[in-house]
């Protein structure tokens, strides 16, 4: 196998770690949803909230496409 | 700075520092993330400035951004820190601003991204590091030590414990700093590729216009979704160095 492929498959392998960043973030919306639907009041505070924990989350998926970045391109 | 020789993208030319302001600008090394730092400053002086100088008893468009701004960082320190916050007030202030700034001129086009450098982000939390540290140390002397002791544990497990705490109070240099230049770097290097799509397909015509076009809708999208990042990054940024200082305060 060539440099050039293993580079691409190392890539691909990297950003595997975008599923469980899915899943993460689909898990603060839920809660988010289930949150409101059950007190709507509490929208505007929680909602900042789910925000900072989606900021959070996706950070960790922006970490794994860094790596595939840095096999790909460095 | 589409395409290579074999088709490769080269996205990451867009992050190179060149020196600029000719002969002086290489000799004082100047380069372009410095003079875009500059620029930063002065539009947060100037927002605050231009902003409030009408002090008109109903505000402006201009004068509401520079009051619901102030409020909202107020706010942000207050609610995390407590009362003890607006003594920070004005470092957090800096640093969103700076940040926020940096991050919404990177999103139009030929503008350098300062943030997209680790070198930026790291000076910036090593330096809400140590503070945090310098203020921990300076309310509490060597009490602040009792930070990474947890208690309510079993005795043989503290110094694991402490290895733990102390471990993750040293990674928070780290974490801070890649989150933000991790999500700058990622989402311009996203827009490079999508618009080297968009420049490769549209060159060879026929049929490949019609994902040219697509990339193309994915690319306004993208700046959209990078606009929001890029307040969001700052806020995060902002408000982790809010926890972070309470941590300070207040030990746990």
């Amino acid at each position: 196998m060539d440099l050039a492929s293993a580079k691409a498959i190392g890539a691909g392998i990297a950003v595997i770690a975008l599923s469980g960043v899915g899943v993460g973030i689909g898990h603060i919306f839920a809660a988010l949803i289930s949150g409101v639907a059950r007190n709507p009041a509490a929208r505007d505070r929680v909602f900042g909230l789910a925000i900072l924990g989606f900021a959070l989350t996706e950070a960790v998926a922006l970490y794994a496409l860094v790596i595939a970045f840095i096999i790909l391109f460095v | 700075m589409a395409a290579e020789g074999h088709g490769g993208i080269d996205a990451l030319s867009q992050f190179k520092l060149v020196p600029v302001f000719g002969h002086l600008g290489e000799t004082l090394h100047i380069s372009q993330a410095n003079v875009m730092m500059a620029v930063a400053g002065v539009l947060t002086l100037l927002l605050m400035w231009v902003g409030m100088s009408p002090r008109a008893m109903i505000p402006g468009r201009l004068q509401s951004a520079a009051e619901m701004s102030y409020e909202m960082v107020l706010n942000l320190c207050v609610e995390q820190i407590g009362h003890e916050g607006k003594r920070y007030f004005p470092f957090v202030f800096t640093l969103f601003f700076f940040i926020l700034f940096g991050n919404l001129m990177g999103v139009f086009p030929l503008i350098f991204t300062f943030t997209s450098h680790i070198a930026v982000t790291l000076a910036l939390s090593l330096f809400v590091f140590l503070l945090v540290t310098f203020v921990a140390l300076k309310e509490h002397g060597l009490h602040f030590f009792s930070y990474f002791v947890p208690t309510g544990i079993p005795v043989v497990l503290t110094p694991l414990m402490v290895l733990i705490e102390v471990i993750s109070y040293l990674s928070r240099i780290i974490s801070l700093s890649v989150r933000l230049f991790a999500n700058m770097m990622a989402g311009h290097v996203m827009l490079e590729v999508f618009g080297a799509f968009v420049v490769m397909l549209g060159a060879a015509g026929g049929i490949y216009l019609v994902p040219a076009a697509l990339s193309l809708s994915v690319n306004v999208v993208l700046i959209g979704f990078e606009l929001l990042v890029a307040a969001l990054q700052a806020y995060v940024f902002a408000i982790l160095t809010c926890i972070y200082l309470h941590d300070a305060v207040h030990l746990h």
